[in-house]
Formats: C-alpha cells, structure tokens, sequence
C-alpha cells in the first residue's frame, strides 16, 4: 500500500525510481515491486480490510491476503505517527487498539502462523503496546517520546530520501541471501541510538519460539520451507479410466 | 449585583474615571508609543524561521550558468529597445520561442483619469509578452511567475536577460510540477494590472485588455526582478503591496535562506504609504504571494553577477515547485524591524490598541458628563463602554447632531469626487495642467472645509450649547476610533501613524481654552499636514534633505500620484483619507468652534 507516489511524481528528477541514498546506488521502487493499494485506496478501513479477509467477494486476487494457518506475515508500516496512532492521507488515523483487535481476528480466523510487525514512525514504540495475540513479534524506530529522524537529504532533489531506522535495516537485509542463516537477535541490534538518534524497540513475549531460533528468512525473501522426502509415492491410475477419457475426446475433437 | 449594573458601585468608576480621565489617557498615550518603539527589541521581535514543511531546510544544489547567455541576451534587448523606442515585441516573442516557452502576448489601452506628470503619459497602451513552460509530467493546474517589468524610464534589460537566460536553464529540466510562467510587461505596473485583471477574468480598474489565449493554472507565487546594471552589490526585497498587504512570510524566509546560502547581501525596504511598491503589490491582490527583487549596485567592494542572482532565483524557483499547498502556514499580518526579524500581529497591535484606548477613555468621560449633566445617571441596564453606541443624549435634538455629520461627510464626498470631475472646467478657467487643476481643487475643497464650522452653526439651533459640541465630540471620538482601528488592522504601519498624530489633537480639542492653540494643533495634525511632514522626514532619513519648495513641489506630486495610483490600480489610501479621515477631522473642527 503506498499513499505517496513517489516514483512517478512530477518532481522526482528520476522518474520510476526511489533510491535510498544520493549516491543512486540502490533502486528500491525496482521491477519486483508490486504495489496493489496506491493513491486514495490507502485507508485505514481498507487496511484493516484486506488484514482480516472482509473484502468485497469482487475484490481480485491481487488484492486480497491470501494466507492461511501455515502463513508467515511481514507488516512494515511508516509514515507520521504519534503516542498510539499513525496518521493515513492526512485525514485519519489507525490506533494502536485496532491493529491490536485486527490482529486478534487474524488469530481467530486462523490467518496467520507467525506475524513479524515492523514500525518506522515517530513514538513507533506505542503501536505495538496493545498486542495481545500469539505469535507476534515487533520492532519500532522509537519509543514514546522520542522522534524517529531521516537520513541524509539529496540536494538534486532537495528532499530527506530515507528514515534512519529503515535505511540501517535496508543496509542489514541487503546482506542476506535465502540460504543466510541470522536471526531476529541481528536485526534488534540494527540502529543503535549512536546511529538513529532514537532508540529502537522490540517485543517478542507474544512468540513461542526464542527470537534467536527465528531466522530472518522465515519472514524475508520468500523462502519456503521444502522438505526432501526419501520415500516414493506411486502415481498409479485405473488404465480403464485413462482409455475411456482418451477417446471421448477423440470424439469431441 | 454585577460590578457594572450595580448603581452605587457605577457612580464610584464613573467618579474614578472621570477624576483620573487626564493621566490615564496621558498614560496610556505614552504607554502606546513605548511599545511601538520596543518592538525592536528582542522579546518581542523573533528570529525568522520558515514554517512550511514542504520547502523545508533541505537545501537544493543550484546549477545555473548561464550568467554570459543572460548578458548577451540583455545587450541584444537593450539595443532592440532603443531603437523600436517601446517594448521590442517581436524580439522577445523570437527569443522566448528561442529558448522553449509556449510564447502569447496581450495588449492593453488604458485613458488615465488626468495626465500623469511624473511619468508623463495619459493615454497608456502596450503589449505584454509572456512565455509559458508546461510542466513535463504534471497537469497544468498550479503555476510559479517569474515577471520582469519593463517601463520608458526603468530600463531593466539585464533582468529581461536573465529571465531568458533562466527560462532556457529551466526549459532543460524535468523535475517541474507547476508551469512556469516568465511574463515581461511594459509601462511597468499598468501592464502587470492589465495581465493579472485578463489572467482572472476580472476588471476592476477600468483598464482594456485583449483577452488571454494561453493560461497555467492557478498561481501559487511570483517573483519580480528589477536589474538595471551587470553587477550588483545587494538585493534589495519589496515586501509591501497595495495598500499595505504583506506577503506570506514564509515568501520572504525562504529568499533569506538562498541569501544567507550564497552568501548575497540582501536588504529589506518597506514604506507605509500603500503604494504598490512593485509589481509584486499588485499580485498580492490576488492572494498570490509575490515579492519584488532589486538588484542595486552600490559603492561597496564585493559585486555578485548575474550567475549569482539566477542561483537565488533558481533555488527560490525550486522550492516553490516543492509545494503542495498554497503557502500558509506562516504569517500574513507581520512587522519587519530587520530581514531576519519580524514581529507578529499579536504583539504589535497593543501600540495602536493603546493609542485608541486614550480616544475610548476621553469618549467614556463624555458619556459619563452627558449623563450626569442630563439629570440622570441611572440608565436602564446598560452598561457605558467606548464601544457602545451613542444614544442621542436627553435634551440635544439629532438635528443639531446630524448637520455638522451630513455637512462634514458632504465636504469629503466633494473632495473624492470633485477634482477628477472638474478638471476640465478647472483647466479651462485657469492657466494650468489637468494634473495640477486636479491637485488644485484638491487643495481647495480641503482648505474650505476649514471654512465651515461658521457656516454650519447658522443651519443649527443650539439649545444647550455644552451639551451639543460634547455629544458631537462623542460620536467624532467613536468615529476616528472605529477608522484608526480599520487601518492599523490592514496597514498597521499607516494606521499608528495617524493614530499618532491624530489623537492627542482629537482628544483635547474643546470651545473652552485656548482657541488658537487648539486650532494650530487640529491643523497640524489633519492628514494632509501629516503627509507632507512625513514627506519631509523621509527624505532626512533617506539624506537627502528637501528645502521648502521642492517639499511643497513633491507634496503636490504625492497628491496626484495617490489619486491616479487609486483610480488605476484601486489603492485605497485617497478614498480613505477623503472619505473617512477627513469628514471625521472636520468634526473635530466643528468641535472647536462650536458656540
């Protein structure tokens, strides 16, 4: 869901890119981003929409989170946020109370196996207070009271491109590939206060597992879970069955 | 009981107020000039700081260099210019097509209400160029101005040199999202009135103008640029418009942040008279911030080129582009001690508020003195304040009220009507210039209503005399108290100045004392007095002394530029001392030589 387009906005000297720091080095609004909400339909109502499955039955695929019990689900939200809120197109806000309550149906319905929520917002610390469902880790830029700060400014641009927190975080998933063996632990060490100004946080006493068992790429990369079986399955079928289907199409052409 | 409605306790403020009337308007007169001449200091003035997060403190790297192009391109219009001798038209069109702007003009025919000898021109027509650069990838609805004004006697040519110097820099980038518009004008502010009144598809001031065939959207700011040599050693910012509206602040940050970053020298210059000081003053009408920006070129040792000024403007050009929203945020009613010093509205205010305390307290004593002279000092229920309004107090016909009223408003009327009217059979019965019949008249009417105190007497029957001129007082109080309080609101600088002036004198006028004394002071005091005297000390201050009759030479021309000024671009300042300041001093008049 993005709110803001910032790649095709008339001011970007780059048109279709978001870099992450001037020196142009990393495109994040590369070919594999795809963004299914944009513009107005960012809501909060639609947020919590798609979060619980409430969708309209016209609603297409791409636009609907498909998971299930065995589902990991990464959230990273960012944007101006406040002691209990985050703010939504300047004209709304979603509270921590409600993620918490969207969360606990999820739980309900079954729609997730383990949930990773990540916050870049000012007072990012609050949002994750009022979480009461299992299995959910959380990581935020600040505490109550404190700002989260952006990175460095572009003056091609003459704007901030980048928060501080997201961009340490940034730097550290560069670094893992599918087969990268770090844990949660890493990333609660990214963005000391010497470098964010602010001080992250993170809660993990609604996980069952310990975060250093948790590998980042349970949550990152699309990496699935394969299991390699050394028993064989036989794929047999009625021959008379196969044969009578053969030549009814033969029939139909 | 209430503090107010309780009768005992009432009698006791009306016997404090009336006893201690004097040195609390002294006080309080006192009280009001103090604070106007504190507002230098630093409590009450604050550093400048810009307050629309969108153009925020992240600074743009400027990349124009294209100073040689602005100055080959000024020296080619400067040369079209004297030999066309008017606006090198087809020049500019050719250049600006050149460079890449979608190129228009319009031209405009305006018949001045009398001839205008400072600029020695009646009738005034002329064509406006201006280019249009669309926005790559955005839809045409807000746009930025660039305007360079071009008159008979300014010859700006570097800034038109510059300006297409820039239009060609910023023709060459993609990051626009507001059109840009580079508009050159000739005649100065007639043709920036002219194109602003076709470009909103209004016409307020009686100018005729061929309509616009290319529009941008709706502008969100403009920059005007006055450059009359290559080299400059200061900017000099216009921030004042028409009748003392101010830009929005965040405008005039925003040009000190780019001169703190190249490291230009920039000055701030402002008056309180309403004049439009630049084309700006006319934008501002709009609700389009604007600001005019002079290049001098002093006797200092540091000189910046073009290069350096097309940096600033770029800069401030990129900034603006940033903007998603019409500039708000920061303030529209401020005081500027210095470039980088304003002082808010709510702090500023209290010195007019003080200065028209003393005309409430003076008009309260009256209030009190009618009532306890009419026998009667219980009223049914309401409460005496300066802001009430005058009931026609026991035994004082209105009649005797409403004739020095009817009489003093006429007087003005004549005076905003009259001269402009009578031109012609002034000019026809006397060997003089349509200008000067039109200041002449002015004079006169004025003086002749100093006549009429005389006059208006035999009109009434004054049945208790000290009740009459008490009761007139009253509501004269009221009314230059409700006047001072309007300007100081739009104009504060022209209103405390007034209010200056003018209340000592009003509020001590009375029959009783002294008559010369009082009749010199209300003299002195009236607004035209005020105007030349204040003629006089700008020029001390500027250093440049007057002598008697170049003042009284300048005072006539300041009269007729205020009238021409009111008729071609609406400035109020004429009908408001016409209409309002002056029937309202000659009650003050009627006041003193009530018998």
């Amino acid at each position: 869901m993005l709110a803001d387009d910032m790649a095709c906005n008339a001011r970007n000297p780059k048109p279709a890119t978001v870099f992450s720091h001037k020196n142009m080095e990393l495109n994040v609004y590369g070919d594999d981003v795809e963004v299914d909400y944009r513009s107005y339909e960012v809501t909060v109502e639609n947020f919590l929409r798609v979060l619980t499955g409430r969708v309209p039955p016209s609603t297409p695929r791409s636009k609907r989170l498909l998971s299930d019990d065995r589902s990991n689900i990464l959230i990273y939200m960012t944007g101006h946020g406040g002691n209990g809120f985050l703010k939504f197109q300047d004209s709304e806000e979603i509270t921590n109370i409600e993620l918490a309550d969207a969360f606990e149906q999820m739980w309900q319905k079954r729609r997730y196996n383990e949930l990773l929520f990540i916050i870049d917002t000012c007072q990012g610390a609050s949002m994750y207070e009022r979480f009461y469902s299992p299995n959910i880790m959380a990581l935020a830029s600040s505490q109550v009271g404190e700002d989260s700060l952006s990175h460095q400014p572009d003056p091609a641009i003459g704007v901030h491109l980048m928060d501080r927190y997201t961009f340490y975080v940034l730097e550290f998933l560069e670094e893992i590939n599918p087969a990268s063996q770090t844990n949660m632990n890493d990333l609660f060490q990214v963005c000391p206060k010497s470098l964010c100004v602010s001080t992250p946080g993170h809660r993990t006493d609604l996980f069952q597992r310990d975060p250093k068992h948790v590998l980042i790429t349970d949550f990152f990369g699309s990496v699935r879970k394969v299991e390699i079986t050394a028993e064989t399955i036989s794929l047999q079928r009625d021959p008379q069955a196969v044969e009578s289907r053969y030549s009814s199409q033969l029939l139909h052409g | 009981m209430g503090l107010l409605s309780d009768p005992v306790r009432r009698r006791a403020i009306a016997r404090f107020i009336l006893r201690l009337n004097t040195p609390l308007c002294v006080l309080s007169y006192v009280a009001g000039i103090a604070w106007f001449l504190a507002l230098v200091f630093p409590p009450l003035t604050q550093r400048t700081y810009m307050s629309e997060n969108a153009m925020g403190s992240t600074m743009v790297e400027e990349q124009f260099v294209g100073g040689d192009r602005a100055r080959n391109f000024a020296r080619d219009f400067a040369a079209h210019r004297r030999k066309s001798g008017s606006l090198p038209v087809a020049w500019l069109e050719r250049s600006m097509r050149s460079v890449g702007l979608e190129v228009y003009t319009q031209s405009f025919y305006r018949k001045l209400p009398f001839p205008d000898e400072t600029h020695e021109r009646y009738m005034v027509s002329g064509t406006n160029v201006y280019g249009i650069l669309r926005a790559p990838r955005a839809a045409s609805t807000e746009s930025l101005v660039l305007t360079v004004p071009c008159g008979p006697d300014s010859t700006n040519s570097q800034a038109v040199g510059l300006l297409l110097a820039l239009a060609a820099h910023f023709r060459g980038q993609i990051y626009w999202a507001k059109d840009i518009i580079f508009l050159v004008t000739e005649h100065d502010l007639l043709g920036t009135e002219a194109w602003l009144e076709a470009y909103h598809d209004i016409n307020v001031t009686g100018i005729q103008s061929s309509p616009l065939q290319g529009r941008a959207g709706a502008i969100q700011a403009a920059v005007a640029l006055e450059l009359s040599s290559d080299v400059v050693t200061s900017l000099d910012v216009t921030v004042e418009g028409l009748n003392g509206q101010l830009p929005n602040l965040d405008l005039l940050n925003l040009f000190q942040t780019f001169c703190q970053k190249g490291g230009l020298l920039c000055t701030l210059q402002g008056k309180a008279s309403g004049r439009p000081h630049g084309p700006h003053g006319l934008f501002l009408r709009y609700r389009v911030e604007a600001l005019t920006l002079r290049g001098i070129n002093s006797f200092r040792q540091y000189k910046y080129d073009l290069v350096a000024v097309g940096k600033a403007l770029e800069g401030m050009f990129r900034k603006l582009n940033h903007l998603l929203e019409r500039l708000h945020q920061s303030f529209f009613f401020y005081l500027l001690p210095a470039l980088s010093r304003f002082v808010s509205i709510g702090l500023y205010m209290p010195a007019a508020g003080f200065l028209l305390l003393v005309l409430g307290l003076k008009a309260l004593e009256l209030w009190m003195q009618l009532h306890e002279a009419g026998g009667n000092p219980e009223e049914a229920g309401k409460a005496p304040g300066p802001g009430s309004p005058p009931l026609a107090p026991q035994g004082v016909g209105l009649a005797s009220l409403m004739a020095p009223l009817l009489i003093s408003q006429a007087m003005g009327l004549a005076l905003y009507v009259l001269p402009v009217l009578g031109q012609h059979i002034a000019a026809q019965h006397f060997p003089v210039a349509e200008a000067e019949a039109v200041v002449l008249t002015l004079l006169a009417i004025y003086v002749a209503g100093l006549a009429l105190p005389h006059n208006t007497h035999r009109v009434v029957s004054s049945q208790v005399p000290d009740r009459g001129w008490m009761a007139l007082k009253l509501v004269a109080l009221i009314y230059l108290a409700l006047q001072l309080g309007c300007i100081a609101l739009t104009n504060f600088s022209l209103g405390f100045l007034l209010a200056a002036t003018m209340v000592p004198a009003a509020a001590l006028t009375k029959p009783h004392g002294p008559r010369p004394l009082y009749a010199a002071l209300l003299v002195v005091t009236s607004p035209a007095v005020t105007l030349l005297g204040s003629l006089f000390l700008w020029r001390e201050l500027q250093e440049v002394p007057l002598s008697l009759a170049e003042g009284w030479q300048l005072f006539l021309t300041a009269l007729a530029q205020g009238v021409l000024e009111h008729y071609t671009y609406g400035a109020l300042l004429f009908p408001i001392l016409a209409l309002g300041l002056y029937p309202c001093w000659l009650l003050f008049w009627n006041v003193l030589f009530w018998k």
